[in-house]
């Protein structure tokens, strides 16, 4: 059915070498590798390996809709009787789709790169230490979306995890970068748990089927065993919803999913992403954008199939990725931090790729992930230009008029604003648009008619944030210190040219995935959703039936929602900017609150962090380990025997050869007497 | 008699000692006839001469190995006292071939590894160093049950030494407590052990020590130990829990742990090396080696209790772990942690807890060991170990900082690391088994990274805020050869398990046979059921946590 190819192993394997190199290079050797070998491997390899994903996904679409599985075979990882996590890659439209994301928006991330880190000198080795993390990213990335089961899905779910560890705390000399990377490893081993778990669970309940296994294809044709399985619970769960009968699948949905949360940053599990701005810029572009954040989203497609079997997963993760929209959406409202609005940006708009994700709009969902990527990095990019020209100034309120100065980022920089705000015809206006219809069909989501609206609103705060970070960066008068403003000025080609290829990227990127009403209405093309239609074989999306019309009319409502956001922002930050502090000052309790991030941060430090802290030193080491086990137990017992021999048995060893005579002669009395009597 | 091939393990268990007998013939003759001393160095050099080429024996043993043969192998037998059924016997099987490869590797590895920081009494360090690799080696190799004491009671003379001599302020409190303390659970089984040397004369009509019978004879593994109606010291149930008692101290479970910390902390770096690589693993070693086949039923029946505390020991040397001030210390709480997955794999009494936790068995001894070494390079340099004095070392010792993070994240468990195999199996096996244990031990994985990249943080990030580590030097050409062997087991095991775990799989079936065969043997003897059938067996169709489609239809009503 499937046909192999052994080229395939490659795609991940030349980042793998590139970082290895100049790892090992690290370790032993005395001086850095110059600066013409670093830039020649650490972009080489990603770009290699685009052209040879490029090569692969053509060999892929030559083969007919149903027959589109590339595998590559290495070896048996893990092989325990019956469990078997073959090291194995598989390459079909859904990895197909990833691998270009990955390799192409990184190959422009990674040229980038040498222009933002070249300006860097906090250490020698910076550069080739930058690099080498890059390239071991994208190895872990390519793993991740490239692997055939759910056990080389994790080591590329853990890779890149790693990797986000390392380059947020890539200036580890200043603590809050490391506190902010670990911290990202820590929450994301929340959701970690979660996903072994649903490993478990599902390995287990396909064996108990007759079917071991963690492959995705074979899991997906033998999922239907599994359907109506329940799990036995213990009686003390009784007091919980639906109990007894809590389905088998919805179990494990929901466990992958908290891994989901974890990775891609979904309530409540998002605490970390906006403090993991405290990475290099072109970090946060690839991996807390572009990339890896995105793997929760891939996953659920990539399990779609368990999905579209549990309506009440699903409903989760829509209602989950539709709050975390219009939360994160608010919260960006009122971030100062030109990389936080991002940030929050991003964690919202992967509320959108859930919601899409949770209706069973699974194409939707992986189109705005494609989408997301060429603005989102757009724009990340763009603010690391901002940041370089301000000289590592991230504070928005003291930037502004920055469009005469810096003319190429400025341009570059509107095109993402745009297209993330959702207006026609650019990418994100197709994506977005289909999540929002596929909200609106989504009968099987309780409550959806409010999630359908929670997302309308979204898209005009979305707007609104994005115009008011424009406004604030490049319209005005600059805010800056004298000595900085002066020094504002372009930055070079490393740094212009992904710019730009990114914004074209962003404008022509919906042709991809067009709604099929605009390929028939304006171009004659029928189907014109090729992703859609790509993706079928893997992630059924729910098909709708509503009339032209009515798509016409939400398409339109969404659009002028999204004028609507750009109208204010226009108002308040460009035209009449002076009534924004008095509207501030009236709602000062809740723009505190907003400003704050809800306070989250600091809920987490009182009512987790803290208290556990508290309990394991004062109550499990001070009292229970040093105090009860050790001293009482431990070294009581050895005081006992101490105190029996010193009270009590000692005075038997009294030194008195008097007493040792009496004492031999009345034990050889009793002793005979024994043996008398005895007799 | 000494033919390599044929005697390959007495060699290998004999090497070290004969080293010594070697080393003091030359000493001897070197002051009386030459009246000169053999130098610190030459002992050294000698040492560590005997240590490779130990570790290249048991190398030999590896490459020799059938991993098809789940029975013994390379099997050593001669007479030693006939009449009382103690014979010279020895053998390997796919339990004890990794153990005895990870202690090979480990004494050279720590031997060169302490090369500048043990300088006084060198010949005694080197001494008691080869005298303990006799110990360890013949424990995990003795068939016989007497040898297997004698061997297990000789390793515990040089570690005290080795902690005694060498140690930090405290040494002689640590080592005392670290000697009586094991001492203790060993007495105990020595009861435990010749109550069952009775019950087996009894039933075969000879005496015999011989664990598992030679050449179709019978052993005391063949003994029928009854579940009920004899008197209660010859109970499975109160045989395992002695036995149990002594392997728990050494393991360490919780609440019988904290000789851990204080002999960690007390001991020189080759000291915790190789306690925490080594010697913890009798203890666990113990348990599937004797414990769980002796006394299957009582095995499945404590199985409860064994569950409750590996998981409390997950949980609690965690976060124990967490505020701890002085890396040793972390680190041996971080033991506790660790071994609390290994004990749950192994009662979850499927192939993969069981092969989860020998492989774990392994990690654990190469990560905790590779730990305690790195620690001991940057103790070398500053006379310190609390985390406070540290800070930004990544700055000043990039190379070191390498290494170190590897050696954290493959304690963390990290996919592609040795930690994660382990660790992942076991999970999975327990989940068959035991679901809420397994929920409940998943939590660790999140917790050791909590105080793992805490302590990692501290040490090596952030501002270089103490002068005293300005200056300090990154690893020497001899340190890095130490790092690097220390790492390329991690990765190997992390990247090609199957190396480990394919000569693993016969042995582990054939001891899950053994206990079913010994649970129906009881099972007719009692004329009932046996509790062994709640093992998972082959057979699909079993998981106990599961219902059917038709069955949940009818709760649903």
């Amino acid at each position: 059915m499937e046909s192999t190819n052994e080229l395939l192993r490659w795609i991940p394997l030349l980042p793998l070498v590139a970082a290895v190199a100049s790892g090992l290079w690290l370790l032993f050797l005395r001086s850095p590798m110059p600066r013409g070998g670093v830039i020649l491997i650490g972009c080489g390899a990603p770009i290699a390996s685009f052209l040879l994903s490029i090569q692969q996904v053509f060999a892929l679409t030559r083969a007919v809709p149903e027959k589109r599985f590339i595998v590559d075979r290495l070896y048996t990882w893990i092989g325990a009787d019956p469990f078997h996590a073959e090291l194995s890659f598989l390459l079909d439209p859904l990895s197909a789709v990833m691998i270009l994301v990955v390799t192409g928006v990184g190959s422009l991330i990674h040229l980038y790169s040498v222009g933002y880190m070249d300006g860097d000198h906090r250490e020698d080795r910076g550069f080739q230490r930058f690099f080498c993390y890059m390239n071991l990213f994208t190895f872990s990335m390519l793993v991740l979306v490239l692997g055939d089961n759910l056990a080389v899905l994790f080591v590329g779910w853990e890779g890149v995890g790693l990797c986000s560890y390392l380059l947020i705390g890539f200036w580890f000399l200043d603590d809050h970068n490391a506190a902010c990377g670990q911290k990202a490893f820590i929450v994301n081993r929340i959701g970690d748990f979660g996903f072994l778990l649903g490993i478990f669970l599902i390995f287990w309940a396909f064996w108990d089927a007759g079917h071991p296994t963690i492959q995705f294809l074979s899991m997906s044709q033998n999922i239907a065993a599994l359907e109506g399985r329940t799990l036995a619970l213990p009686a003390w769960l009784s007091f919980l919803p639906a109990f007894p009968v809590w389905s088998l699948l919805t179990v494990a949905g929901l466990c992958f999913f908290l891994g989901a949360c974890g990775k891609s940053a979904q309530l409540p599990l998002h605490v970390w992403l906006p403090d993991a701005m405290a990475g290099p810029t072109p970090v946060s572009a690839l991996i807390h954008a572009a990339t890896m954040v995105t793997a929760g989203v891939y996953m659920v497609a990539r399990l779609s199939f368990l999905y579209s079997l549990t309506p009440v997963a699903l409903s989760t993760i829509a209602w989950v990725g539709g709050l975390t929209a219009l939360f994160a959406g608010t919260i960006a409202l009122c971030q100062n931090d030109i990389k936080k609005v991002l940030a929050y940006s991003t964690v919202s708009q992967l509320g959108f790729m859930f919601l899409a994700a949770g209706a069973m709009a699974y194409s939707a969902a992986v189109f705005h992930v494609v989408t997301h990527a060429f603005f989102k990095a757009l724009l990340f990019l763009g603010a690391g230009s901002v940041i370089l020209g301000m000289h590592h100034e991230q504070d928005i309120s003291k930037m502004g008029g920055l469009s005469k100065r810096m003319p190429w980022t400025r341009a570059t920089f509107l095109v993402g604003v745009l297209a993330i705000s959702g207006v026609a015809p650019l990418s994100g206006f197709f994506s977005k648009d289909q999540i929002l219809l596929g909200a609106h069909v989504a009968n099987h989501v309780p409550g959806q008619t409010w999630l359908w609206l929670i997302s309308v609103v979204t898209v005009a705060i979305t707007a609104l944030y994005m115009f008011r970070l424009y406004f604030r960066v490049f319209s005005g008068e600059n805010r800056a210190p004298a000595q900085i403003r002066s020094g504002i000025r372009e930055q070079g080609n490393w740094v212009v040219g992904p710019l730009v290829v990114l914004a074209l990227l962003s404008v022509i990127g919906g042709v991809f995935g067009m709604p099929d009403i605009y390929g028939e209405l304006f171009f004659g093309i029928p189907d014109s959703n090729s992703l859609l239609h790509f993706l079928e074989p893997v992630a059924k999306s729910v098909a709708y039936d509503i009339s032209h019309l009515r798509e016409f009319l939400l398409a339109l409502l969404a659009l002028s929602v999204a004028g609507l956001g750009i109208l204010v922002a226009g108002i308040l930050y460009y035209f009449r900017s002076d009534l924004l502090a008095p509207m501030t000052a009236r709602l000062e309790p809740l723009y505190r609150l907003v400003l704050n991030k809800f306070w989250v941060d600091e809920l987490y430090d009182r009512a987790i962090v803290r208290p556990t802290l508290w309990v394991a030193d004062r109550v499990l080491f001070r009292r229970i380990d040093v105090g009860l086990i050790d001293d009482v137990a431990v070294n009581g017992t050895a005081r006992l025997v101490r105190a029996v021999a010193d009270r009590g048995l000692k005075y038997a060893q009294s030194g008195f050869t008097q007493s040792y005579v009496f004492l031999m002669l009345l034990g050889s009395a009793v002793l005979l007497g024994y043996l008398v009597a005895g007799r | 008699m000494f033919d390599l091939q044929e005697n390959l393990l007495s060699w290998v268990i004999f090497l070290p000692i004969a080293g010594i007998g070697i080393l003091l013939a030359l000493e001897a003759a070197g002051r009386i006839f030459m009246s000169r001393r053999l130098s610190d160095r030459s002992w050294r050099v000698a040492g560590m001469g005997f240590a490779l080429g130990n570790f290249g024996l048991s190398l030999m043993v590896w490459q020799r190995f059938d991993p098809i043969d789940g029975g013994l192998q390379l099997v050593e037998r001669s007479a030693w006292i006939p009449d009382l059924g103690i014979q010279y016997y020895v053998g390997v099987d796919g339990i004890s071939l990794f153990l005895v490869v990870m202690t090979g590797f480990l004494l050279p590895v720590t031997l060169l590894a302490s090369w500048t920081d043990i300088a006084s009494r060198v010949k005694q360090y080197v001494f008691f160093m080869l005298c303990l690799q006799t110990g360890m080696m013949g424990a995990f190799l003795s068939m016989n049950l007497f040898l297997f004491y004698l061997f297990w009671e000789l390793m515990l003379i040089p570690m005290y030494f080795i902690i005694g001599i060498w140690g930090g302020p405290r040494r002689l409190y640590a080592t005392l407590k670290f000697f009586i303390y094991t001492m203790a659970g060993s007495l105990l089984m020595l009861v435990g052990l010749l109550v069952i040397y009775y019950l087996n004369a009894q039933q075969f009509g000879f005496l015999n020590f011989d664990y598992i019978g030679y050449g179709g004879a019978s052993g005391i593994i063949d003994t029928l130990i009854p579940t009920a109606g004899a008197p209660w010291w010859q109970t499975q149930f109160w045989l395992f829990l002695v036995f149990g008692l002594a392997f728990a101290v050494k393991v360490p479970m919780f609440p019988f742990h904290t000789w851990l910390p204080d002999a960690h902390v007390e001991a020189p770096t080759p000291g915790s090396a190789i306690l925490a690589g080594v010697l913890l693993k009798f203890g666990t070693y113990g348990f599937i080696r004797f414990a769980m086949p002796l006394f299957p039923e009582a095995a499945v029946e404590l199985s409860g209790l064994v569950f409750g505390l590996g998981v409390a020991g997950i949980i609690y040397g965690a976060l124990v772990a967490m505020i701890q001030q002085d890396i040793k210390k972390l680190v041996a709480y971080s033991s506790v942690s660790h071994l609390g997955f290994v004990m749950i794999g192994l009662f979850a009494m499927n192939l993969q807890g069981l092969e989860g936790a020998l492989l774990q068995m392994v990690n654990h001894g190469i990560s905790t060991g590779a730990l305690f070494i790195l620690i001991g390079m940057i103790y070398e340099r500053r006379h310190v170990r609390e985390i406070s004095e540290f800070g930004g070392l990544a700055k000043v010792m990039p190379v070191f900082a390498t290494f170190f993070l590897i050696a954290t994240f493959s304690s963390i468990g990290l996919p592609m690391l040795n930690g994660f195999v382990g660790e992942f199996l076991i999970l999975l096996g327990t989940f068959a088994a035991a679901p809420w244990v397994a929920v409940l031990a998943t939590t660790g994985v999140i917790l050791s990274a909590v105080y793992m990249l805490w302590m990692y943080r501290r040490v090596f990030f952030g501002p270089l805020t103490n002068e005293a580590n300005r200056g300090l030097l990154d690893l020497s050409a001899r340190e890095k050869i130490v790092a690097v062997a220390l790492t390329l087991p991690m990765f190997w095991i992390g990247i090609y398990p199957a190396s480990f775990l394919r000569p693993m799989d016969a042995a582990v079936s054939e001891l899950m046979r053994t206990m079913e065969q010994r649970g129906a043997d009881i099972a007719s003897h009692n004329g009932g059921q046996s509790a062994l059938a709640s093992l998972p067996a082959e057979t699909p169709g079993r998981v106990s946590w599961l219902r059917e489609p038709d069955a949940s239809a009818e709760a649903a009503e």
